[in-house]
């Protein structure tokens, strides 16, 4: 019994310093861009001045527009796309194992390598980098994760409703807006809100596809130049709000995939 | 009964459906007449839900034609066909309530907002689903879906009424129930309904008509007395009801010959002086005085209520032989495992087959 007593109480020790070492660097970050002083080492009262100073440095405004701008248009065109990807593989009576080793292979791969791969493609076509190759870029991966999220609902979707709308009457649009999509919208907003938060916080292939110049530089970029000079409390506001939305859509979006499985 | 058969308004004619090498239903050709009750019976694999979904044009058949009501209905898309399916899966649409389901056939009708409410609530009514309107499908019981499911298909007003395994998923007694249910209900609204089913005593309960399909192919069609009295060959009747299978032989005085008894079955169209196979009933078998028949013991008694099916070790078969004995009345006191009887075949309702 002592011996079991013992086995479990390191196996919680191990936990708390493992989730200790994970989370507690974050939660100082936190707690230090509340700090009155800017000074890392003292506490000197609950002040919101960073935050306050975040809003007038026009070039974080200027970086925090732009990720803005990249998630939402890497979401739509991804959400679309993936969810059209997930529901044609699921629908196929074949089954490819080549298709599907492609549509999830940018799950995998790693973003140094795709980051090179596509900088390379987009210098090699001339194409003038920006907003725009971010976005593509954005999207080839966040496809992959809104595909997997769509295609785990439709495990389990049951294909006689929309025979069933069929048969009461409805054409296969009407069958698709009435009854598909409407049954598979958490998990298509569930993946939505997961490719938002991956396409908000991604750094390298951003990095590598935005080009040259400060105009298309993104929030995860703007960090790591400002970075580079020191850890300012304002980095710790910027990055307490970044993770803030992050956290959030991640949140919503295990929230609908969890209570859609419950019904 | 006053069913008024009319014409044929379901044609089926000579239709083939392959998948792949498997031939899942193989020229079968079927006339399904106006206000049947009509029941497709047949083992898993047999094709009855390929023929089924067929007529409601899921499948498009290899060759032969459908014909609703003289149209040919053959390749014509689901939607355009004046005739509905009702689900094994039930198949309701989770993220509407009972009332949205019922009114979602006559929306894709464009009927008028007015109408569509009135008949909402006309079915709802019909089919005791009032009190559950304004439920989600996940809110509801098996039987309780299964009405709703019956209920969306059925304020359509189809031509004909498509039914897909329906009572399958729910338990014994239910489903005894709602088999008296579905049928007060089609003498009600006066809808033409063929009914897929692997229950032969659902098929026999319920239907006008059953038709036994084995391999793609009808065996048998015919009323419920017909396919349990007089099947046509020997797998029909094996597949319907409790059947003795006995070999024997047909001698040249065109008697059967078993176990040193002659019996004067219906030989009609078999050969003389060759062997045979007889099928009898339970209830075609009786206890008769020590001495006289077939001797046999006991093995087995099985109780139910009016009457208890007992079973027979003779040296006809391998298998015990199933015998009815009446509860009430002579032959009770004997039917006792471990007691040697004597049995008797009612010739006149025991069937020869020859295969």
């Amino acid at each position: 019994m002592a011996n079991a007593l013992r086995i479990k109480l390191a196996g919680r020790t191990i936990l708390v310093l493992v989730f200790g070492f994970l989370y507690l660097p974050i939660a100082v970050l936190v707690l230090l861009s509340f700090n009155q002083s800017g000074l890392p080492t003292t506490w000197s009262g609950f002040s919101l001045r960073w935050y306050v100073s975040l809003a007038g440095n026009s070039d974080i405004l200027h970086a925090a527009w732009n990720t803005l701008v990249v998630a939402i248009f890497a979401t739509l065109i991804a959400t679309v796309l993936g969810t059209m990807l997930a529901i044609g593989m699921e629908t196929r009576k074949r089954k490819s194992t080549p298709l599907e080793a492609l549509a999830f292979a940018p799950m995998v791969i790693p973003d140094i390598v795709l980051a090179v791969a596509l900088l390379t493609l987009f210098s090699r076509l001339n194409v003038t980098m920006g907003l725009h190759t971010i976005i593509v870029s954005h999207v080839i991966f966040d496809l992959a994760f809104v595909c997997s999220v769509v295609r785990a609902r439709l495990k389990n979707f049951d294909f006689s409703i929309v025979e069933a709308s069929r048969d009461l009457g409805a054409s296969s649009f009407t069958t698709f807006w009435r009854i598909t999509f409407p049954v598979l919208l958490p998990a298509v907003v569930a993946g939505a809100l997961l490719a938002f938060t991956l396409s908000v916080d991604e750094f390298i292939i951003a990095f590598f596809t935005s080009g040259a110049g400060r105009s298309s530089i993104t929030l995860p970029m703007q960090i790591y130049s400002m970075i580079r000079f020191g850890v300012t409390p304002e980095i710790n506001a910027l990055a307490t709000i970044v993770m803030g939305v992050s956290a959030a859509a991640l949140l919503i979006s295990q929230w609908l995939n969890k209570e859609q499985m419950t019904r | 009964m006053n069913i008024d058969f009319k014409a044929p308004v379901l044609a089926v004619d000579t239709v083939v459906k392959r998948f792949g090498k498997t031939v899942a239903v193989n020229g079968l050709s079927l006339d399904i007449r106006e206000n049947e009750f009509f029941a497709l019976l047949g083992p898993s694999g047999c094709g009855k839900t390929t023929l089924l979904r067929m007529i409601a044009g899921f499948e498009v058949p290899d060759k032969g034609r459908i014909r609703l009501g003289g149209i040919d209905i053959t390749e014509q898309a689901p939607e355009k066909r004046p005739l509905n399916l009702m689900f094994q899966s039930y198949a309701l649409f989770p993220h509407m309530t009972v009332r949205q389901n019922l009114a979602y056939g006559l929306e894709m009708e464009r009927l008028g907002k007015t109408e569509i409410s009135a008949r909402v609530e006309e079915m709802l009514k019909t089919t005791d689903l009032q009190a559950l309107a304004e439920r989600k499908p996940a809110e509801l019981s098996g039987g309780q879906k299964q009405r709703v499911a019956l209920a969306r298909a059925l304020i359509k007003r189809p031509k004909v009424l498509l039914l897909d395994e329906p009572l399958g998923a729910l338990d014994k007694k239910l489903r005894e129930k709602m088999q008296l249910e579905l049928k007060r209900l089609q003498n009600e609204v006066g809808i033409t309904f063929i009914i897929v089913t692997h229950d032969q005593e659902e098929a026999l309960v319920m239907a006008d008509r059953v038709a036994v399909l084995k391999d793609g192919s009808i065996l048998q069609c015919g009323t419920p007395e017909e396919v349990y009295e007089r099947p046509a060959n020997r797998f029909v009747a094996g597949f319907i009801g409790v059947m003795n299978f006995i070999e024997g032989e047909i001698g040249s005085d065109a008697l059967f010959r078993v176990g040193g008894e002659a019996l004067a079955c219906d030989l009609e169209g078999l050969k003389r002086n060759a062997t045979a196979v007889l099928a009898a009933r339970p209830e075609n078998i009786s206890l008769k005085p020590t001495g006289a028949g077939i001797a046999g013991t006991i093995v087995d008694v099985a109780y139910h209520g009016l009457d208890r099916q007992i079973y027979v070790k003779t040296a006809l078969s391998p298998a015990p032989l199933q015998v009815r004995v009446a509860a009430i009345g002579p032959g009770v006191a004997a039917a006792q495992t471990g007691a040697i009887v004597s049995l008797g075949f009612d010739a006149a309702a025991c069937r020869i087959f020859q295969d």
